[in-house]
């Protein structure tokens, strides 16, 4: 009989050729070859003028991650964004401005810190109704045990 | 009691509704478009270098002349763009001035994409750190936006231009042609 590693042998060469495939596949990727923007990575020396260029990059939206704020993702147009904003920071402009500019190109859609508008008060005003008729049902309970 | 058991229920009614709408729009396939925000807004000033050389660069400037154009955002990196590239020599053949952005592309990369799928363009600039795309409203590539002769965005067509999308870019030009 043959023994048992021997036979093994044959699937273990199976899986090492296998797995020398795959390391040697490369993975095709739509990425640009080019180095990212001067301003994506690169922090303002300004450390005031950094932490409000940090604090308004948190707060818009990655375009093509979407769960995401620029923030906080590696995609090119993110780090793209993120030199926009800190360019424009160093050049004098207000957070609230380079804000606007966005929202004047991508809408609401590029906004991610929760905002009061006539579409999105719902989504505050709702929890607080519920809230409220919990309350009501509580209470008309409680009343009637004791 | 009887109209208290009744809001209770109504409660539950309510409840059941919200969650047929959850599972409702969960269910609906997800549009993953951002529209821009820049239609029947003049396109922002900038002026972008040439990056092949039979070709100039593209400046607002140049879509300013009275004659309305398509504007193709594309790279050589995106493989969408090589989908469409036939339909953009079909809206050529009719006639579209097409003048293209080059998105955070290389020389050598762009010149091989046109030679490997045909050049439409008149003009083509070359945007490294995607600042007009960004000015334009667009979030990807490819896209393409039809602009008046007074350098209006009149219409954003999002993605690779289908052939079911050429009639449409070629009436949405003639529009802007005609204010």
């Amino acid at each position: 009989m043959t023994p048992a590693h021997l036979i093994y042998r044959p699937f273990a060469a199976f899986a090492s050729v296998l797995m020398l495939l795959c390391a040697l596949v490369h993975p095709v990727s739509a990425q640009d070859l080019l180095p990212p923007a001067p301003y994506a990575y690169r922090q303002l020396d300004d450390p005031a003028l950094e932490a409000q260029a940090q604090a308004l990059m948190e707060t818009l939206r990655c375009l093509k991650c979407q769960s995401q704020s620029i923030a906080d993702s590696d995609a090119p147009m993110a780090g793209d964004m993120r030199h926009q904003v800190r360019t424009r920071i160093a050049a004098g402009e207000k957070p609230e401005a380079i804000r606007a500019w966005m929202v004047e190109r991508y809408g609401d859609y590029v906004s991610y810190k929760p905002e009061l508008s006539p579409t999105t008060w719902p989504l505050f005003v709702v929890p607080l109704v519920l809230l409220a008729f919990g309350a009501l049902v509580l209470r008309r309970r409680l009343r009637r045990a004791a | 009691m009887i109209r208290y058991r009744l809001f209770l229920w109504g409660l539950v009614a309510f409840a059941a509704a919200v969650f047929a709408l959850f599972a409702w729009q969960l269910n609906q396939p997800k549009d993953e478009f951002v529209a821009s925000a820049m239609i029947g807004k003049p396109i922002p000033s900038f002026t972008l270098p040439p990056i092949v050389p039979d070709r100039p660069g593209l400046a607002s400037a140049d879509l300013a002349d009275g004659q309305a154009r398509l504007l193709n955002v594309f790279a050589s990196w995106c493989v969408p763009c090589i989908a469409e590239a036939p339909n953009l020599a079909r809206l050529e053949a009719s006639g579209a001035n097409l003048v293209g952005i080059a998105i955070r592309d290389r020389p050598q990369d762009t010149a091989l994409f046109l030679a490997n799928n045909g050049n439409p363009f008149s003009r083509i600039g070359r945007d490294d750190i995607s600042a007009v795309q960004l000015s334009i409203g667009s979030s990807g590539v490819p896209e393409t936006f039809v602009i008046d002769g007074q350098g209006v965005i009149r219409y954003q067509h999002i993605g690779d231009i289908r052939d079911s999308d050429v009639p449409v870019l070629l009436e949405k030009l003639r529009e802007a042609s005609g204010s």
